[in-house]
């Protein structure tokens, strides 16, 4: 519900606040659509990075309770990283691209299922608190090859989906430049590298945490959403 | 009262609306083309409604499904796409269709979550006109409209003047209209939103908590139209505000000509 304090010793030693996700940047989301990417609604596969906004109502922190609906078969978690970067980044070149990066941070990508890619509601994935972020913002400096994560996510302490960063439609580097080319990414903003296919669901009551391999470990609590009174129920 | 954020002699200053143009807080009185206008309020959250006018809606039926009695077409923008009256928008060279958009902008002034209808209007702190401009050369079929075409950098236009809500007894009756070099291209009605803006509010703060800086920019009318390098475009709403945007080249940003393809 507010961005996370998360302070760090590089510049610029904290976040912006603003949040920007890639989407479908796994190979196999778009290997598992099949010759569906081709037909309508979508017609062609993704051209230019699929990108979706996290306003700042979605942020929250290492060991926040997440309120999830209740009617709900389960919510999709999405283990990502996020580039936290270091400068006004604008018209980036493969070159300068991870020199404006000035750390990473494990993020969830938390949401209900999706029947669709083509123009999913907003109210599915944008809800308060489903984009935590942490424990930490680690220096560039101490992780060598961002492409190149292993993570390890579990449910209630039993591992459900192992990943890693590697093998991207879009490395690091490459989501810089491209997303750059139109938007400028200012210093403390924070760009997710995008969930692996097959995010696994939890359900109301279960603990998430997410292990990246030098990041730390990301752990929140879904807790029920209080039903929604009045007409709009 | 009728205010705005404008830079002006080496600092950023807030400013109310003045007959010789505006008064800043430390009681200058300037020009309207003596300051840089800057967005009129420090935006949080930027939400846009996509079809939210059934005329539009009709307009684009050909490659759009969706009818007014669906849920609203909510997508986010970031920070980097707003800019203030009398900027300059970048249109890059060779696309075939970059169009305006007029919009009324709904500024959020206290923390809503879970509002009825009945209760959302007193959460809404004034009203400033926005131009939200599109690429349509970019439009792909995945979580549309995608960033490319709508979240570009100074391609929302917001000002001049944010004016307070209390200024406005209906919202929902306010004639708007663009210009292209002076000619009028697009006209319309805050009446013939499909969602008006309770209903926004309601339907919003159901999942996502609302806070003051937050901006709801409430969908454009049929009337949408290509505009080129050199033009000056002004989006006007009845009683809130008249918007100068103008376009310019990939020159002014150092942009050189894409390359031209040559055969060995």
């Amino acid at each position: 519900m507010a961005t996370p304090q998360l302070h760090f010793d590089v510049p610029p030693y904290r976040l912006s606040g603003a949040v920007y996700g890639a989407l479908l940047n796994d190979p196999a989301q778009l290997l598992a659509l099949g010759d569906a990417v081709h037909q309508p609604p979508y017609k062609a596969p993704p051209q230019a990075p699929v990108l979706e906004v996290k306003p700042r109502h979605t942020l929250a922190a290492d060991g926040d309770d997440i309120a999830v609906p209740g009617g709900a078969g389960g919510i999709e978690i999405g283990a990502t990283l996020g580039i936290v970067v270091g400068r006004v980044a604008c018209r980036l070149s493969m070159a300068q691209a991870l020199q404006a990066v000035a750390g990473y941070v494990i993020a969830a990508d938390l949401g209900l299922p999706l029947a669709s890619h083509y123009r999913p509601s907003v109210r599915l994935k944008a809800r308060d608190g489903f984009c935590p972020l942490g424990p930490r913002v680690v220096p560039a400096a101490e992780v060598p090859n961002p492409d190149a994560l292993s993570f390890e996510l579990s449910v209630d302490g039993e591992v459900v989906q192992r990943g890693s960063t590697a093998g991207r439609v879009r490395n690091v580097a490459r989501l810089l430049v491209d997303v750059t080319e139109f938007m400028t990414l200012q210093s403390g903003d924070l760009l997710l590298l995008g969930r692996s296919h097959a995010a696994p669901l939890a359900r109301v009551g279960q603990s998430v945490a997410i292990a990246f391999a030098g990041l730390g470990r990301l752990q929140v609590r879904l807790v029920a959403e209080a039903p929604l009174e009045g007409p709009s129920a | 009262m009728r205010s705005a954020r404008v830079a002006c002699g080496g600092a950023i200053h807030h400013a109310v609306s003045h007959t010789q143009g505006l008064r800043l807080a430390d009681g200058r009185v300037l020009a309207e083309d003596a300051v840089v206008w800057l967005p009129p309020f420090e935006a949080g959250t930027i939400i846009a409604l996509g079809l939210n006018y059934g005329d539009h809606l009709k307009e684009l039926a050909k490659e759009l499904t969706v009818t007014s009695q669906d849920e609203p077409l909510v997508f986010f923008k970031g920070p980097g796409a707003l800019i203030g009256h009398r900027g300059f928008t970048r249109r890059p060279d060779g696309v075939k269709v970059m169009h305006y958009e007029c919009e009324l902008a709904v500024v959020i002034g206290s923390t809503a979550r879970r509002v009825t209808r009945a209760t959302a209007m007193r959460h809404v702190a004034g009203y400033t006109v926005c131009n939200d401009y599109a690429i349509r050369d970019y439009l792909e079929n995945w979580y549309r409209p995608n960033l490319r075409v709508k979240n570009r950098d100074g391609c929302t236009v917001l000002g001049p003047w944010l004016v307070d809500a209390a200024e406005v007894p209906d919202p929902h009756a306010l004639a708007l209209r663009t210009l292209v070099n002076g000619k009028v291209v697009q006209q319309g009605s805050t009446a013939d939103m499909a969602h008006d803006i309770p209903a926004l509010i309601e339907y919003l703060s159901a999942f996502m908590t609302l806070q003051a800086g937050d901006v709801i920019l409430t969908g454009t009318p049929e009337g949408v139209s290509n505009v080129d390098v050199g033009d000056e475009v002004v989006t006007e709403i009845e009683g809130i505000g008249r918007l100068v945007n103008t376009i310019v080249g990939d020159a002014e940003f150092g942009r050189s000509a894409p390359a031209v393809q040559e055969t060995p």
